[in-house]
């Protein structure tokens, strides 16, 4: 499989002055192949929204390179680098409702990157516009319309139309879903499946609800505290995890099935995600793994494959 | 009914007067809950589901609110209507509330233990010393490491999941008879959102109080609750106990809420199955069904008169507000809604 993207130990610090450092994301390697949807899951400070942010350049990376096709992406882009990469990776934010300029009409915020990238009329960008809305299944004449005058799911579809009318390779969808209703996330879900079938998509899907996660990746990652511990086929990752935070994940996950509730035995771990500054060696979960030895606090585990199925990494050293 | 429910609303309508008109948001709702039973109450966002159950707790500000109909009864006391500033009220009391975000919902400028201790000493008349010695107890409760020294400091200081514990220590305090949490676990991670709901369980089982969740997670409904009442549109369209909603769905809006989640079965295929369309708009709600317009299976006389409750079990604990169940539809067997047996 030849990847798209390649992510070599990307690491992004956040200086905090006095020494201290936000370790947002330490050393992530991760190989994505043209059209494929890789998951990334994690709680809330895991640092998988800062990584994929620093994959597009979003923020500066403090080390670690990127590269698209072959060919390396700049640690800090300048103007001229985002105009160069802006058509081949676009991003979906996470909310709705901050991520849309209130005083542009929804023509304007869909239509700017046209404007900015292409060498369009205005009528031409007029025209694409009205073609994405009624791609995303909105009305070419909500065009002249603001962003308050739309509901979460018809601004996140908004939202998509601005990544996608770009025609981009790769786009990161940064909890796309989590700030939706259930019926209206399987909405934005299907459009995106639609769309990435349609277009050849490449996808980065973040976001922290396991089962959304499982039924659109090929493949899921999970991170924990700013690196990954486990990557695999999306079904095998859910359905046999194999890292103990994995594990909690998936345990901790509610299914919508009385029965299986009932039978479940309580699976919670005590404690919370650790601070990320200046983080300890050793393993990022010992502190709350419930099978933690000596060795995992002495030293880092790394990701190693699986035995059984190479194609599952898992970074932990109880595993084999 | 032979006992008087510990809690039980009765056909409640609730207005709201804007700019815009008078929004109908809560559309004749009827529940009722006993102790150490736990009630989900399911909807999307604007289905009336908070309104409701802000009502009952006399957190809606009226005007702009209006309470144009129904009753409240707390061990058949009516409880709607009394004057809401009263010390004594039952609000905190013999009813407590969580809050969906617990970033936004504790005073920034209090400390912890403070906050706590407001609910003893307006309710129980204890000193500030007296409630803030309890309030570390109640800390100790839900499980906070070093209550003492986190008791003295402010919300700021604490994670998300912490301060959700220390808004079910306020909720608590006054060992109310029934606790009211809506969406409690909404903004946390899971691993958290399991650790809150071990929690609230455990409280349950300990003091016999009754729990109304407020959620749209299918999941943390099949996890906590014994019955489950689904509302859409201002009105409770199917309700019965949580078997009856999951295992024998009897509302098309159910089984679409149902259809639209990811399965956690390996042989499921990836295609979701969302519900076209968005609510009514609630300025003017629909004269048929609510759900009407995005619904697959709408017959002529969904869309002209409002639908009756139809019981779908002999008990009637089990019921949907929906056409299909009517006598003269009972024909249209629609594929995945759950029929009554014949007889009931």
């Amino acid at each position: 499989m030849s990847s798209l993207v390649h992510v070599d130990s990307l690491t992004k610090y956040f200086d905090l002055g006095r020494g201290q450092r936000v370790h947002a994301v330490d050393g992530v390697s991760l190989d994505i192949a043209e059209r494929e949807i890789v998951g990334l899951v994690g709680e809330s400070g895991s640092g998988k929204s800062t990584f994929g942010k620093a994959v597009l350049g979003l923020h500066d990376k403090t080390s670690g390179t990127v590269s698209w096709r072959g060919e390396a992406l700049p640690a800090k882009y300048r103007p001229r680098d985002f105009q160069r990469w802006a058509p081949y990776m676009q991003m979906i934010f996470q909310d709705p409702y901050s991520s849309l300029n209130p005083r542009m009409t929804v023509g304007e915020i869909i239509g700017e990157g046209l404007r900015l990238h292409s060498n369009s009329s205005t009528s031409e960008i007029r025209d694409r516009v009205a073609n994405w809305l009624l791609r995303v299944g909105l009305q070419p004449d909500h065009m002249s319309r603001y962003p308050h005058e739309f509901s979460g799911g018809q601004r996140q579809r908004i939202g998509v139309a601005r990544a996608l009318i770009m025609e981009p390779e790769f786009v990161v969808c940064d909890e796309p879903i989590s700030a939706l209703d259930v019926s209206v996330q399987a909405q934005v879900v299907n459009l995106l499946d639609t769309l990435k079938t349609e277009m050849g998509l490449t996808l980065l899907f973040i976001a922290h609800d396991l089962s959304m996660v499982r039924y659109v990746s090929d493949r899921m990652a999970v991170m924990y505290l700013g690196s990954l511990v486990e990557i695999g086929p999306a079904d095998e990752v859910f359905f046999e995890p194999k890292h103990p935070y994995t594990q909690v994940l998936v345990a901790s996950n509610p299914e919508p099935d009385p029965n299986l509730e009932r039978q479940r035995v309580s699976t919670t771990i005590t404690g919370e995600i650790p601070s990320p500054v200046n983080i300890p060696p050793g393993c990022r979960f010992a502190e709350r793994c419930p099978m933690a030895e000596p060795e995992c606090r002495a030293t880092t585990p790394t990701l190693r494959p699986l035995k059984a199925s190479p194609q599952r990494q898992v970074a932990c050293f109880l595993v084999e | 009914m032979s006992k008087t429910p510990l809690l039980a609303v009765e056909d409640l309508a609730v207005e709201f007067a804007t700019y815009g008109g008078r929004v109908k948001a809560v559309r004749g709702v009827s529940f009722s809950v006993d102790a150490g039973q736990t009630l989900a109450i399911v909807g999307e966002s604007g289905c009336g589901k908070s309104v409701t159950v802000q009502t009952v707790m006399g957190l809606i500000p009226i005007p702009p609110g209006h309470i144009t109909g129904g009753s409240a009864r707390l061990r058949g006391r009516e409880i709607l209507g009394r004057p809401i500033l009263d010390g004594k009220d039952i609000r905190g009391d013999q009813i407590g509330m969580i809050f969906q975000d617990p970033m936004t919902s504790l005073n920034p400028t209090m400390n912890i233990g403070s906050q706590i201790a407001e609910t003893l000493q307006v309710h129980r008349g204890q000193t500030y010393k007296q409630a803030f010695a309890r309030a570390v107890e109640l800390l100790e409760m839900v499980r906070i490491p070093e209550a003492e020294r986190r008791a003295k400091q402010y919300p700021f200081e604490f994670s998300g999941g912490m301060l959700q514990r220390a808004m079910i220590a306020t909720a608590i305090a006054c060992e109310p008879a029934v606790l009211i949490a809506d969406e409690p676990t909404t903004a946390l991670d899971v691993t958290i959102q399991a650790q809150i709901l071990d929690l609230m369980m455990e409280l349950q089982r300990s003091k016999d109080m009754a729990i109304i969740l407020i959620t749209h997670d299918l999941g943390v409904v099949a996890r906590m609750a014994d019955e489950v009442a689904v509302m859409y549109a201002g009105q409770i369209v199917e309700k019965g106990s949580v078997d009856d909603v999951f295992y024998r769905s009897s509302h098309p809006y159910t089984l679409g809420l149902r259809a639209a989640m990811p399965s956690n079965d390996r042989e499921h295929g990836h295609r979701l199955h969302p519900i076209d369309g968005s609510p009514p708009d609630l300025f003017h709600p629909p004269v048929g069904c609510g759900y009407c317009a995005r619904c697959p299976h709408a017959m002529r006389v969904c869309a002209e008169q409002p639908p009756a409750t139809h019981a779908i079990n002999t008990s009637g604990s089990h019921y949907s507000r929906c056409f299909l169940h009517h006598p003269d539809a009972r024909d249209k067997r629609v594929p995945g809604i759950h029929y009554p047996e014949a007889g009931a």
